[in-house]
């Protein structure tokens, strides 16, 4: 794959670094989007407030089409089946809630606080990604994963 | 407590900064490419045609949260609420690592995290809507579930 124009990923990156810098400014929340979707959907208890993580979330989709319309149609490629997509989904939602964050919660938020459990938390799960695709794409599971 | 609360101006306005962080947020992901699995794998693919876009992404991104967390140091409490909710726990123990293990792999199964996920569900691709309903269902499984395996003994005593 032919990697993004460095200057559009640092300028995407800055964006996403701006939500959580915005919201932590203005409402003393960490911008974690697995928090903040199981506070919607009810499944968490703590946190902000439902209608809060509500309106972030439903935030997400619409940046997206905002991008999608005024700057770039985006190429989503998703090549995995049906099982696969179900299992990697139900590994992320309950790692997720049982590691208390993902990419944005323990990458952009708590690495930037340089908490030791972010710093750990991302390293792991970097650490996880990055192996397991080692193994779908050049080990054993050859062929397996996208 | 937060529910009793009648919808006054902070609460809106609370709700108006949610929604506009997230529609920043999303509009970030999608300027990035990250809500393209394909992409975030090829990130992953260290021993393979390996995309360094994540990385940069990640650096552009931590510049104006390390700068905003800075400055709420020096802030008794953020512009529209009573008081900061960051997290306080310090302890690396053996449910954070678990959890991070368990979400790395499912990240590295397909190349979509939570973010993502929900960013790009408006684009059409039903595998998309089948993770993200997974990613729900796996949430909600971990709410129910007895979790006193993954505490460590250890981790016990040092919290």
């Amino acid at each position: 794959m032919q990697p993004l124009d460095p200057f559009v990923a640092l300028s995407g990156g800055a964006l996403i670094g701006i939500a959580a810098a915005v919201l932590l400014l203005l409402s003393g929340r960490v911008a974690g989007v697995s928090g903040m979707l199981a506070r919607a959907a009810g499944i968490a208890d703590s946190g902000p407030t439902r209608g809060q993580a509500g309106a972030f979330v439903i935030g997400l989709p619409l940046g997206a089409i905002l991008v999608g319309t005024f700057v770039r149609s985006p190429d989503i490629t998703v090549t995995s089946s049906i099982p696969l997509l179900m299992a990697a989904g139900l590994l992320v939602g309950f790692g997720t809630r049982l590691g208390n964050g993902c990419t944005s919660g323990h990458g952009v938020c708590g690495m930037a606080r340089l908490s030791p459990r972010s710093l750990a938390a991302t390293a792991t799960f970097m650490g996880a990604g990055f192996l397991l695709v080692g193994i779908l794409r050049h080990g054993i599971g050859q062929g397996i994963g996208g | 407590m937060e529910l009793a609360k009648g919808l006054g101006a902070d609460t809106m306005r609370n709700l108006f900064a949610a929604l506009l962080t997230g529609v920043i947020f999303g509009a970030g992901l999608a300027l990035s490419d990250m809500i393209n699995p394909a992409r975030v794998l090829a990130f992953l693919d260290i021993l393979g045609a390996w995309d360094p876009t994540l990385a940069f992404v990640m650096a552009g991104a931590l510049v104006p949260s390390a700068i905003a967390y800075l400055i709420v140091r020096r802030m008794p409490q953020p512009l529209l609420d009573k008081a900061f909710s960051i997290p306080e726990n310090r302890v690396v123990d053996r449910q954070l690592l678990t959890g991070g293990a368990i979400f790395g792999m499912g990240w590295g199964l397909v190349g979509y995290c939570p973010g993502p996920a929900l960013a790009g569900l408006v684009y059409g691709t039903w595998q998309t809507w089948v993770f993200a309903a997974a990613m729900l269902a796996g949430m909600w499984i971990h709410s129910v579930t007895d979790l006193s395996i993954f505490r460590g003994k250890s981790a016990a005593v040092i919290d």
